[in-house]
């Protein structure tokens, strides 16, 4: 049994160091719950699944600089040249794409003008489905005659003829819960569009922290644009060289033309959570810095403490107090001290959480991160005062007769 | 004294060498982490036209219909751009020194050049007098004349790095490229301008790293229909067109040579919005037009990424957590010495002396750790130009900074020592004597 009193008492007389000490654990316990909150935040963000077989695709932009060409008809013509490369196995155009940020949002109802999602349009030549590798998990892929080109020129009109639609899960779930989105009609202008198959997911080409990452549509509308992306499918050795050989083949095609983002889908997705990454990094690292500065400064004060009291713990030895006793002693004294800490910790880490948000856009701290943070604390504390308590508990009672 | 005193902290630390140590890595670490974001904010909030920036000013009208954001975006929501209308008409009235309108863009290149594929450029369509305010260097040839701007001229002023990746070691003055399909002149070309941030351009754009490459007339640029970058926002009916005077897109700039220009600017400026006012335009009374110096203008702007000041703040606190440890490191170090103290004490020494000495020991340990903390700011700045952002390459440390590193270090370790030396004198001398 812990006697509680004594060590109350020696807290009373050491009233400084002790406060320092709840204010060293206070300020690291609210500013690494936060801090964890970030990188937690981020991590789901950088692996959030796009529904793409990511490791066989390779993307290729191309801006054609001539305005008047027929541009439905030059992607026809890249796509015939970039199957052939070998080791090509199916080519697509196509214009948005998970992480290539040409996001067209449209708003999704069940009757025009009431919307109930916003969702991202995805439009592209047929075979797109296969060549990405979306898995279809009701209905069919869009038919040949179904197909129309975007219009872009006269403010992308096809979204008024276009026939049918593909939507992800996630949408089909807001748009019809609990029942079969397949059949449906749906609304983005007066002209209803019916949904003839559900994919698992397609992640929007930008990504946030919200739950409608995956509220995507996909169109049988053909892009024709003059910027436009390319999607080929390769096995995933091949993917370097078979880059390598798209740039030649558009450009010995028709040079009047930019290419650019020749890239993997790894890299892309690498590319557009680089910063994120970093950030992560960085906040890892101080997180880190955190915690060894706080065990510093812990094992520091409780090393003096035992120096200190060296004569003391001599003469309770003498007086009986086993070695345990004594371990047991300085355990709890630091146990009590980071419970009053972390105390002050919880309610100073709602504070800058509430400041976070204030500023810096950040979301509410899950509570169960205060917890978990307190005993991540509670259990540095422990770490930081064993080797100053295992020294106090050897300290032999003849200390206690001693004079130094 | 204060030799001796740090005689005595010498030998303090060399007594002590875990100790020590562990209070410089400390320091060290919350002062480099500090130091790198201090520097990275700092070189980012700096002057980009030292010498030139005093004249240069942004007048700003807000256009807007009465009804647009009024209940709470109020002021917030004012626009940071130019309608056309209203930068042609401070352009034609030309009461400042210099006046220019401007908006970012970027041409597909298409180089004459067989090895060279055609590729994007980042630049800026602006009026004649953008070159002699801003005070642009030309290494051959100059701006355009305000007649070329009328007549739609096609002719081009290129960065020194465009110019060189077209036209080799000759510069390529009076000749022809080809941008977006149309033939232009090269009239001028800049001797590499790189102002950090790019001020002129809209927040949000590329305000940091890559400056543009080209410059060519505004009104040629809208008669040949080219990519304009910077937002545009309309409102009413009708379709976005930006020669209107319901859509805001432009960039307009002033030069004002002297204090009583300036005022007489603001003057003109406030005349300008009544007259207009009393022929039906600028509804919001409440917002009055303002004139807005360049850093002023860049402030308001908020050029300054917020993850930055962020990460700054979170620094920050580490260096605080980084000075609690410290202060408990030194409080067990300096108790630790009552002994010392006392003997001290009981030979004559006030509290005044106990307490210098000590605050040279933490000095010293400041010294240290502000040395340790120059390294960790160099790796820090080191990882920021890894970066994928424009400001990466800005992450230097200047002499300032380097002497700011050591001298935040020795006033956060002598902050840190303030409450331990202060302890440590306390002791009583014929106390501590007796339990020896």
């Amino acid at each position: 049994m812990i006697e509680l009193q004594p060590i109350l008492v020696a807290l009373r007389r050491h009233r400084l160091i002790a406060g320092l000490l709840v204010l060293l654990v206070a300020l690291t316990c609210a500013i690494v719950c936060n801090v964890a909150f970030m990188i937690q935040e981020r991590a789901a963000l950088i692996q959030v699944p796009s529904g793409l077989a990511e490791n066989q695709l390779v993307t290729i932009d191309s801006i054609n600089l001539d305005r008047a060409a027929n541009q439905v008809a030059r992607h026809q013509t890249d796509l015939a040249a970039l199957r052939m490369i070998p080791g090509v196995e199916s080519a697509v155009a196509v214009d948005a794409l998970p992480f290539n940020q040409n996001d067209w949002t449209n708003g999704i109802g069940l009757a025009p003008e009431h919307n109930i999602a916003i969702a991202s349009a995805f439009n592209g030549t047929p075979g797109e489905l296969k060549t990405l590798g979306l898995t279809l998990v009701a209905g069919r892929g869009f038919q040949a005659d179904e197909y129309i080109p975007e219009d872009s020129a006269h403010g992308y009109d096809g979204l008024n003829h276009v026939p049918t639609a593909i939507i992800t899960r996630a949408l089909a779930e807001r748009l019809f819960p609990g029942e079969s989105a397949l059949g449906k009609l749906i609304f983005t202008t007066p002209n209803p569009i019916r949904v003839v198959g559900v994919v698992a997911r397609l992640l929007r080409p930008n990504v946030g922290t919200g739950n409608d990452n995956d509220f995507s549509i996909l169109f049988p509308m053909l892009p024709d644009t003059r910027d436009v992306t390319y999607v080929l499918r390769t096995a995933p050795q091949d993917r370097e060289r078979v880059l390598q050989q798209a740039r030649d083949v558009l450009y010995r095609l028709d040079g009047n033309r930019v290419v650019r983002n020749d890239m993997t889908f790894q890299q892309l997705r690498a590319k557009y959570f680089q910063r994120d990454r970093t950030m992560m990094e960085l906040l890892i690292a101080s997180a880190l810095g955190l915690l060894l500065v706080a065990a510093l400064g812990i094992s520091g004060l409780a090393n003096f403490w035992v120096q200190q009291r060296t004569r003391t713990i001599g003469i309770r030895r003498a007086l009986g107090a086993t070695r345990g006793d004594i371990l047991r002693y300085f355990q709890t004294e630091n146990f009590m001290i980071v419970a009053l800490g972390v105390a002050l910790g919880v309610m100073l880490a709602i504070v800058l959480n509430l400041v976070l948000m204030e500023y810096y856009e950040l979301q509410h701290l899950p509570p169960w991160y205060l917890p978990v943070g307190a005993a991540a604390l509670w259990l540095l504390g422990q770490l930081a005062v064993l080797a100053p308590a295992l020294r106090a508990s050897h300290i032999s009672p003849a200390m206690a007769t001693r004079n130094v | 004294m204060f030799s001796y005193y740090l005689a005595l902290a010498w030998r303090s630390m060399k007594r002590g060498p875990v100790l020590s140590a562990l209070m410089v890595l400390a320091i060290g670490l919350g002062i480099g982490a500090s130091m790198t974001m201090i520097t990275v904010l700092h070189v980012m909030s700096g002057d980009p036209l030292p010498g030139h920036s005093a004249k240069l000013f942004v007048p700003m009208l807000d256009p807007r219909p009465s009804s647009q954001g009024s209940a709470h975006t109020g002021l917030r929501g004012a626009p940071d751009a130019f309608t056309w209308t209203d930068a042609m008409n401070l352009l034609r009235a030309g009461r400042a020194d210099g006046q220019a309108a401007m908006d970012a863009g970027s041409v597909a290149v298409q180089p004459m050049r067989e090895d060279l594929h055609p590729f994007f450029e980042r630049g800026h369509y602006v009026t004649s007098d953008f070159f002699s305010m801003f005070g642009i260097p030309f290494l051959i040839g100059s701006g355009w004349t305000p007649a070329q701007d009328q007549a739609r001229a096609r002719v081009v002023v290129l960065n020194a790095e465009l110019d060189r990746k077209l036209f080799g070691n000759s510069t390529g003055i009076g000749q022809t490229v080809s941008l977006d399909n149309t033939d232009f002149r090269v009239i001028g070309v800049v001797k590499g301008w790189h102002p950090q941030p790019m001020f002129y351009t809209q927040q949000g754009g590329h305000i940091f790293g890559e400056s543009d490459q080209f410059f060519l007339p505004l009104q040629t640029a809208l008669e040949l229909k080219l990519s304009f970058n910077d937002r545009m926002s309309c409102w009413g009916n009708g379709p976005d067109d930006r020669q209107s005077d319901r859509c805001t897109w432009l960039q307009f700039w002033v030069m004002l040579d002297s204090p009583a220009k300036v005022a007489a600017y603001r003057t003109f400026l406030d005349n300008y919005w009544s007259e207009q006012q009393n022929s039906g335009r600028f509804p919001r009374k409440d917002s009055p037009p303002h004139l807005y110096g360049l850093m002023a203008w860049l402030a308001h702007e908020q050029v300054i990424p917020a993850n930055l000041s962020m990460q700054m703040w979170l620094a920050i606190g580490f260096l605080v957590v980084c000075m609690l440890s410290v202060v408990a490191l030194l409080l067990a170090k300096f108790l630790r010495r009552s002994g010392e103290v006392s003997v001290r004490r009981a030979l004559g020494a006030k509290r005044r002396d106990i307490f210098a000495q000590f605050g040279v020991e933490a000095g010293v340990i400041g010294v240290a750790g502000g040395v340790f903390g120059l390294v960790i700011a160099q790796i820090g700045l080191w990882s920021v130009r890894q970066r994928p952002d424009g400001y990466a390459h800005l992450a230097q440390m200047d002499l300032s900074m380097l002497i700011s590193t050591v001298l935040l270090a020795i006033a956060a370790s002598v902050l840190a020592g303030l409450l331990p030396a202060w302890r440590a004198c306390q002791v009583a001398p014929a106390l501590q004597l007796k339990s020896q």
